[in-house]
């Protein structure tokens, strides 16, 4: 017996199966890691092209600029400019003008155009700052329009990179941080455009579409797992909201035109439409993780709190819901980042338009970062190429703050049972 | 423990009872409002030999006579959907006494025990019937609420399932959703009385906000008796409540048991044969969803009327 049971576990037929084994262990952990490092690769060549692209909309090029505006002709009274008024007066000065006059006297009739919008209303800052510069003649950095920019940055046409060339002969050339980038919003010159407008309006849209799917998704998911009879109306419900979930989010974009809009008359691109469409699209998501998470709730809590005399509701708002409320948030969090990155439906709904100010309210017209993205991306200035990519870096930025936001409260809520 | 699957569901040799137990079967098969209850019911699969003797009603009647039952149960059945779980169940819980449920796995004992705070009503196919009573009150009847019945009715579970809060917040959650204190100092002397009385209170003292769930199992088990009596319930049943825990931890639960039999009924389940004799003053014996014996503990222990309990209590099965 003893020889058997040896010969048996040692013999050659069982070595090789023992090897066997090995090798198909091997084999599994190997594609295991190839499928980790494959994805690992795709991360890093997405987060480096992004960053390698977009960080230059981070930055501006500056260039020197003297102006003498004894010689220009704005007729603006340094004395007048004290009162609350002084702003509306420079505005309507000729601003302009005297920029491209002073450098085409500068640098040359080429650099008559050098300068960018963002520069007029630099100077025009700078002026209700300090009025008294009108009297005198006074050195300012003043941002480059964006074919200068391009060709100081990268490679441009070739007047801009003659006119680059010069520039930095006289050491009139300096990067520096776009602030506008971060504070304007949208702007058909490239080099004045900015992401402020869209990320205001992503704020308050997403704001709307968790203020609407994150209650009702939460009680629909509480509802159906603790309240509802289980019959064939629920199951019905239940599938009705597991296609939900897989519907298309155009489609979700259609509802809310012929809804929100032709329906219910609410403004056209508001981020209240847009967030009341993407509540729609976010809803089941929030729904199905709910009801999953509520299932992991041992039925032993349920019980203890059953036991010793607690109303179905006290057992659920007291004990079922805060014990589900991690699983709940990371469902909310996969359904909000879908909808933060939305772009069809909010097309739909007329959030595609061109809107240069910020919005005041979740009623005034808005666009979103995906939107704005998309918008940046079909301009044919060369100038957006750079701030596409770099509003790309702001909306996954954004992404981070609220995913990282959504972790930290998991993590608060998160209990071991 | 399973060779209950083992068993023929109908014993093949009638049981010998002793005469007195057929005086009683005669008295049981006297025509009574509850039997109609019973032919009411829907039929369902049942043994279709006569059932043996369930008890000997006149002894324990003898036992008990003259005292009023805290809670009492009336041929209960429960079906989960068609299934049978428990077949009319008659039994009678005393303030002073531990009352035993023992038998094998699947008998329908923790199915009885969860009859009698109504927890079967949170399981959709399970449908109850025959009466109940706490205090000559039918628990089933429409003048008796659920949650204050549970609350008097206490519960301590299988498994210790403190709740993910603080063991303060543990003791003191039924106090607080039943409104039973005024103020704070009010509710700290509940949780302090209910933590004593549970026998637990000396090693939780300095830690009272440190969570429930990092004690250890039989510490745990014992912050679910003080979670039940905070509420200061008529009866408690408890559902194998140390099949979980070490023999140290199952002493000190068995000791709290004694200290709180008198101030109130308790039932308890156990798998534990041994357990039912130290802690309890009458055991019920069931089998396949039936009282096979109810009786003084010391006599079902050493001097079982049934067959059934004989092979049970000596091992023979189960």
């Amino acid at each position: 017996m003893n020889s058997i049971t040896n010969s048996r576990w040692t013999d050659e037929v069982m070595r090789r199966r023992v090897r066997r084994r090995y090798a198909a262990e091997r084999l599994f952990s190997a594609l295991g890691l190839a499928a980790i490092a494959l994805s690992v690769l795709f991360l890093a060549f997405l987060l480096t092209t992004v960053a390698a692209k977009g960080l230059g909309g981070f930055v501006h090029t500056e260039a020197k600029l003297s102006i003498d505006f004894a010689k220009t002709d704005l007729f603006l009274d340094p004395a007048s400019l004290h009162g609350p008024d002084a702003a509306q007066t420079v505005a309507g000065a000729d601003l302009e003008g005297a920029i491209s006059k002073a450098a085409a006297n500068e640098y040359g009739p080429a650099a008559a155009q050098m300068f960018s919008g963002a520069a007029v209303e630099r100077l025009g800052a700078a002026i209700v700052a300090n009025p008294d510069i009108l009297t005198g003649k006074t050195d300012l950095w003043l941002p480059v329009a964006s074919n200068i920019d391009i060709a100081a940055k990268d490679r441009g046409d070739d007047r801009s990179e003659r006119l680059v060339g010069e520039l930095q002969q006289h050491d009139a050339l300096k990067r520096s941080f776009n602030t506008q980038f971060l504070t304007a919003s949208d702007s058909t010159d490239a080099s004045a455009a900015g992401v402020f407008g869209a990320l205001k309006g992503t704020f308050l849209t997403v704001l709307v579409t968790m203020a609407l799917a994150f209650p009702i998704g939460v009680l629909a998911a509480v509802y159906l797992e603790e309240f509802a009879p289980r019959n064939r109306w629920t199951d019905a419900i239940e599938v009705s909201i597991n296609n939900l979930a897989a519907v298309p989010s155009i489609i979700f974009g259609l509802l809310g035109l012929a809804v929100f809009l032709n329906l219910m008359n609410l403004p056209r691109s508001a981020p209240l439409v847009g967030g009341m469409t993407l509540a729609l699209m976010t809803m089941p998501v929030i729904v199905i993780a709910g009801r999953n998470a509520i299932k992991t709730v041992p039925p032993s809590i349920r019980d203890a709190a059953l036991g010793v005399g607690a109303s179905k509701m006290q057992v659920t708002f007291h004990h079922v819901l805060p014990l589900a409320l991690p699983g709940i948030l990371t469902g909310t969090i996969i359904g909000m980042a879908r909808a933060l990155g939305e772009t069809a439906p909010l097309l739909m709904i007329g959030m595609r338009a061109f809107v240069a100010a910020p919005p005041g309210g979740i009623a005034s017209p808005a666009t979103v970062l995906p939107v704005q993205i998309f918008l940046w991306s079909d301009e044919v200035d060369r100038g957006f190429v750079e701030k596409t990519s770099a509003a790309i870096i702001v909306l996954l930025l954004f992404m981070l703050v609220m995913n990282g936001l959504a972790i930290f409260l998991r993590n608060r809520f998160e209990r071991r049972w | 423990m399973d060779m209950k699957e083992k068993m023929p569901i109908t014993p093949t040799t009638p049981v010998p009872a002793p005469s007195a137990a057929i005086a009683a079967e005669a008295h049981e098969q006297a025509p009574s409002v509850a039997d109609n209850v019973s032919h009411e019911r829907e039929p369902a699969p049942r043994i279709d030999v006569p059932r043996p003797p369930t008890f000997d009603e006149r002894s324990v009647d003898d036992l008990d006579a003259g005292q009023e039952p805290k809670m009492s149960a009336d041929k209960v059945s429960v079906f989960y959907g068609d299934k049978q779980a428990l077949k009319d169940i008659s039994i009678r819980i005393y303030e002073d006494r531990v009352t035993a449920f023992i038998g094998p796995s699947g008998c329908g004992k923790s199915t009885f025990l969860r009859c009698l705070n109504r927890m079967n009503d949170t399981i959709p196919s399970a449908r109850v019937t025959g009466r109940i009573e706490l205090d000559n009150e039918d628990i089933n009847g429409p003048d008796m609420d659920v949650v204050q019945l549970r609350a008097r009715v206490g519960m301590v579970f299988q498994k210790p399932n403190p709740f993910p809060k603080s063991i303060f917040e543990n003791v003191a959650y039924g106090p607080r959703i039943h409104g039973l204190s005024r103020n704070k100092s009010e509710l700290h002397d509940i949780v302090e009385r209910s933590l004593k009385r549970a026998g637990l209170w000396d090693e939780v003292k300095d830690r009272l906000h440190e969570s429930g769930t990092a004690l250890s199992g039989g510490q745990q088990q014992r912050l679910c008796i003080a979670r039940a009596i905070a509420v200061d319930p008529e009866v408690i049943l408890m559902d194998e409540p140390c099949s979980a825990l070490d023999p140290i931890a199952t002493a000190k639960i068995e000791e709290l048991i004694h200290e709180l039999r008198g101030r109130y009924a308790i039932a308890i389940v156990t798998h534990n044969m041994q357990q039912a004799a130290r802690v309890s003053q009458r055991t019920a014996f069931f089998h396949l969803g039936e009282l096979v014996e109810y009786g003084k503990t010391s006599q079902i222990f050493t001097n079982p009327r049934q067959q059934r309990t004989t092979d049970y209590i000596t091992g023979r099965y189960g």
